[in-house]
């Protein structure tokens, strides 16, 4: 299957007060058509400003992209104009953002920025264009859809605002859809209706998904591939399911062993990582994990590990075999 | 009242909001059902889980039960004393028995307070301790909870989301109480730094015998350190079961659903599970559903669910439900 | 809404009565009556304005008295006749009956002019002036705040900020001699004082007509009064745009692929006004019952001064009449623009 997006070391700054964050430092990965990547990472470590940068869509007087290209359809994104990039937001790259409650402007109804994509995107007159959005809202399980057209964000649900929030980026039916942890803020029997109406979208619509989210469990289900990310690096790339049953990096390692599952009978001690995420005042020389792991060696001091091989499609950014102990050759 | 050995027994409770409406004069035209009759008991020692989804009342519950919102009606035993009749000086005395931990670690500390003050407030109101003695006591519960003593001077912006929150920790184990309100106090942090916080709990749990009344939205945080959980769905108990029994056997088709929307983080098990999805909204509080409230989302509901309050009663032992079906 | 409404309106004139009983209290408790500060008038005289004005009446029923000639209307079925004690500001005939309203009463200062003849002569003289300062403060704050707003830290801003600083700092006081002087004295292209219409008024407010002889006479007062309120609204425009282009839901608009022009107008625009419409209420209320320094300098035959020389010259009707005119203004003013909130906000809803 072709490829649809290349990412080649982006890395991505922000201007503080306190100095210059490195938030992202030298992040590459692809996506094939058809795929699920799943980004994972907690908070800081650069998982959403690693796409949204790319996109053009990070608060550019403190955030700017200082290396890297971003090939999507032949184009680097990156070095696009912003006249440019707007073609394909909304169209062919569109995007669903983590809090519905504040993701809609409070002003306008439901209805006219559900059929600004068309407005923007497409030539069709305003009756086309409303069918079309009541079609969506449909699709997405909105009840009374054409009633609610009129209806302002307030008077929806969490649950519902999402689906809204779903039904406008894919109105223009786009290739890729980016998902910026849309599930975060809901409740979980709504994160469990709304993942699985993206699944029979995806299903139904054949698009390419980027799904970033911190929750490995959700992950699970929805990704063919999952990137681990920490401290603006890419510390794992595996297959999801080599990912819990092989975990390589010793920061996926530690995460998994953190997690309580819903399914254990005994009571296991969580084991928690000491310490806390880096602040990224510097780019990482070396590996940013180091202060808080419990497989370090010398060498995770000097030197920044590349992605290295550790099984089939899987690399990890370690010098160290977790199953040994011992540095890899 | 006798209560055999519970620390904390939870009897019809009721939380009811008013809603006011009028032109001059408000009167009352309806109310928020927030708790509508909730019964369970907590022994010494134990920690008890409440879940639910956001609305079901469960953060209710727990301030209702510490009296910060007054009861509509119902009894809360503590220590055999009800808890609802005490007002005044009374009930600030028994205060000192029980606390709680919030759930958002930047909100609930006050700005202007230096950690030290904000640790050492509680001995200080309840004349536990004097002077140079409080200081003492609150270094030993900075170090207890794993932050520096030497940090007792400087403000809570100056700590990360899982600091603030190890010093909302201490604050509430000043003053020693019995029992720890628990109000989702890792919800807003970080998964790495969750379970800092969780297994902090729970080796002070051993270490003071203290009993907890754990309430999140994460199902899987709750079994992992609850011995019996509770299930919460608008404003009432639909189950309440050991943690195991939780898992291996639910009966309530609502906790049936909850459990099947709970990822696990496990991909070999994810990729093939078959979800049950409940379809629509959770109904407003104000007007819940005639019978039983979940009916309206359930894929079993029969008749009888809309003619019939369900019971909530013993149908196994120690498993309890609120449910015709079952 | 109605209810709302019909609420606020009960309130205003609860808050009427209130202001009406306070002003009247301390009035009288000023030492001083209207007649002393002159020449020295022998008391036989005294005793007659005394009894004229009926201020030899107990102060209830003074004010009793004035309650009854200002809010309750009269009805007669004699014609009206127009003398200094039976001015009334409505009056309208249903078959043979009169029905009249609202007589502020005499003005202590002349002996042939009521309170509702300066509402009529010369409050929609104020009304112009403060109408062309508020839309001259409105049209040009609005587009440089947002101007400093969109291109923040750059030289747009700093300069748009000083311009709005000089404003709010440098009083009418100066800056309304300095204009005159250039412009009048100097540059001899506008006149120094005066004003361009004169009564009677269309619809009882505006000029009938508008040429440049109108014009002429209100740039240099509209430009000095105005460019202080200008300043505050760019100043707020600047503030509320900044905060609101950091919103999530701008960020969707932009995600959308919406042209920058377009994500301003028509999501982040809408959203800042609301903060901006609430202050324009009580600076409505306060530009249009008059300001005294700007009238004063350049002459303008405005309601502004009444405010401040009834009050030393103990002009009981006056004061009363101008007082309540400007809670009236407040008041209507604050309702208009709570109303506004809830076309712009559907969030707001009042009940």
């Amino acid at each position: 299957m072709p490829e649809l997006l290349q990412v080649k070391d982006l890395e991505t700054n922000f201007r503080t007060n306190e100095g210059i964050i490195h938030a992202v430092n030298g992040v590459s990965f692809h996506l094939k058509e058809g795929e699920t990547l799943g980004i994972v990472g907690e908070s800081g470590c650069g998982k959403s400003v690693t796409v949204m940068s790319m996109l053009h869509l990070i608060p550019s007087p403190p955030g700017k992209v200082v290396a890297g290209q971003a090939l999507y359809a032949g184009q680097d994104l990156i070095t696009m104009k912003d006249q440019e990039i707007r073609h394909i937001l909304g169209a062919q790259i569109s995007i669903i953002f983590q809090d519905p409650m504040t993701s809609f402007n409070p002003v306008l109804t439901i209805g006219k920025q559900l059929m600004e994509p068309l407005e923007i995107h497409q030539n069709i007159d305003k009756t086309s264009s409303k069918e079309r959005a009541i079609r969506m809202l449909e699709m997405v399980g909105i009840p009374n859809a054409g009633e609610r057209m009129g209806d302002y964000p307030h008077q929806f649900s969490g649950g519902m605002r999402q689906r809204v929030m779903i039904a406008m980026a894919l109105i223009c039916n786009p290739q890729l859809l980016i998902a910026d942890e849309p599930t975060t803020a809901l409740d979980v029997t709504i994160q469990a209706q709304i993942i699985e109406l993206v699944k029979r979208l995806r299903d139904e619509l054949g698009m390419s998904i980027i799904w970033i989210t911190h929750d490995l469990g959700i992950i699970a289900g929805l990704a063919d591939r999952v990137m681990v990310m920490y401290g603006g690096l890419v510390v794992e790339e595996v297959p999801v399911v080599e990912l819990y049953v092989n975990p390589q990096h010793p920061y996926t390692i530690a995460l998994l062993s953190s997690l309580p599952r819903v399914d254990e009978l005994g009571h296991r001690r969580l084991a928690s990582i000491d310490g806390l995420p880096p602040v990224l005042l510097e780019k990482p020389s070396s590996c940013p994990f180091a202060p808080r792991c419990q497989f370090v060696i010398e060498r995770c001091w000097s030197e920044l590990p590349p992605l290295l091989p550790v099984g089939v499609d899987h690399t990890a950014a370690c010098w160290v075999d977790p199953g040994t102990g011992k540095e890899r050759s | 009242m006798t209560t055999n050995g519970d620390l904390l027994v939870i009897q019809n409770l009721v939380k009811h909001f008013p809603i006011m409406r009028g032109v001059i004069f408000q009167k009352q035209i309806g109310a928020v059902h927030a708790v509508d009759d909730v019964s369970f008991s907590i022994k010494k020692g134990e920690t008890l889980g409440l879940v639910g989804e956001s609305g079901c009342g469960k953060s209710t519950t727990g301030r209702a039960i510490l009296q910060l919102y007054r009861p509509t009606s119902g009894h809360v035993y503590f220590q055999g004393v009800d808890l609802v009749q005490l007002k005044g000086k009374e009930l600030r005395k028994v205060r000192r028995s029980m606390q709680m931990i919030f759930q958002d670690p930047y909100a609930s500390l006050n700005p202007r307070m230096t950690v030290g003050e904000i640790v050492g407030e509680g001995l200080y109101v309840h004349q536990l301790n004097q002077g140079k003695e409080i200081q003492d006591k609150v270094d030993a519960l900075l170090e207890k909870v794993g932050l520096d003593p030497a940090y007792a001077n400087r403000y809570p912006h100056e700590f990360s989301g899982g600091q603030r929150q190890r010093i909302g920790v201490a604050r509430a184990l000043a003053v020693n109480p019995l029992l720890v309100v628990c109000d989702e106090p890792i919800s807003a942090l970080d998964v790495s730094i969750q379970a800092q916080v969780i297994n902090l709990l729970e080796d002070l749990q051993g270490e003071f015998g203290l009993t907890y009344l754990f309430i999140a939205h994460d199902l899987s945080m709750v079994r992992h350190i609850s011995q019996r959980v509770a299930v919460m769905y608008l404003g009432i108990i639909v189950e309440l079961t050991s943690r195991n029994e939780m898992y291996l056997n639910p009966l309530h088709p609502y906790t049936q659903a909850l459990l099947s929307a709970v990822p696990v983080p496990d991909a070999r098990i994810e990729r093939k599970r078959q979800r049950i999805i409940l379809t629509g909204e959770v109904p407003s509080p104000v007007k819940p559903p005639s019978g039983c409230r979940f009916r309206t989302r359930c894929p079993l509901a029969k008749q009888i669910c809309t003619d019939q309050k369900p019971e909530f009663r013993e149908v196994a032992p120690d498993h309890f439900a609120a449910c015709h079906l079952v | 809404m109605g209810h709302y409404i019909v609420r606020r309106l009960i309130y205003l004139a609860a808050v009427l009565l209130v202001v009406s009983a306070i002003t009247f209290i301390l009035m009288h408790a000023v030492p001083g009556g209207p007649f002393d500060q002159e020449k020295r008038v022998p008391p036989e005289i005294l005793a007659n304005l005394n009894r004229r004005y009926h201020l030899n009446e107990p102060l209830p029923v003074q004010y009793s008295r004035y309650l009854y000639d200002v809010m309750l209307p009269h009805f007669t079925t004699n014609p009206p006749k127009n003398t200094v004690d039976n001015d009334f500001l409505i009056n309208f005939r249903i078959s043979k009956l009169w029905v009249q309203w609202m007589n502020f009463g005499p003005t202590y200062s002349s002996r042939s002019r009521t309170v509702n003849d300066i509402f009529r002569q010369q409050l929609p003289v104020s009304m112009q002036l403060g109408i062309l300062a508020l839309f001259l403060a409105i049209a040009t704050g609005i587009p440089l705040g947002i101007m400093a707003a969109l291109k923040q830290n750059t030289i747009f801003d700093y300069l748009g900020m000083s311009l709005a600083i000089f404003g709010v700092c440098v009083p009418v006081i100066v800056l309304g001699p300095l204009l005159v002087w250039i412009f009048a004295v100097e540059m001899k292209v506008l006149p120094a004082s005066g004003w361009g219409s004169t009564p009677p008024f269309l619809f009882g407010v505006f000029p009938q007509t508008l040429g440049w002889d109108y014009f002429k006479f209100a740039i240099l007062p509209v430009v000095a009064l105005g460019l202080g309120s200008s300043a505050i609204i760019a100043r707020l425009t600047r503030a509320t745009l900044l905060q609101v282009v950091r919103e999530d839901y701008i960020r969707t608009a932009r995600a959308k692929g919406l042209l920058e022009r377009l994500v301003i107008t028509r999501h982040a625009l809408k959203n800042s006004l609301i903060p901006v419409i609430t202050i324009l209420g009580p600076l409505f209320a306060a530009l249009v019952t008059g300001t005294f320094v700007t009238e004063l300098i350049f002459g303008i035959p405005g309601m502004g001064r009444y405010f401040v020389t009834s009050i030393t010259n103990r002009d009981y009707p006056v004061i009363m009449g101008t007082i309540l005119l400007y809670s009236v203004f407040l008041v209507i003013a604050n309702l208009v623009v709570d109303i506004l909130y809830a076309y712009l906000d559907p969030r707001i809803r009042y009940d």
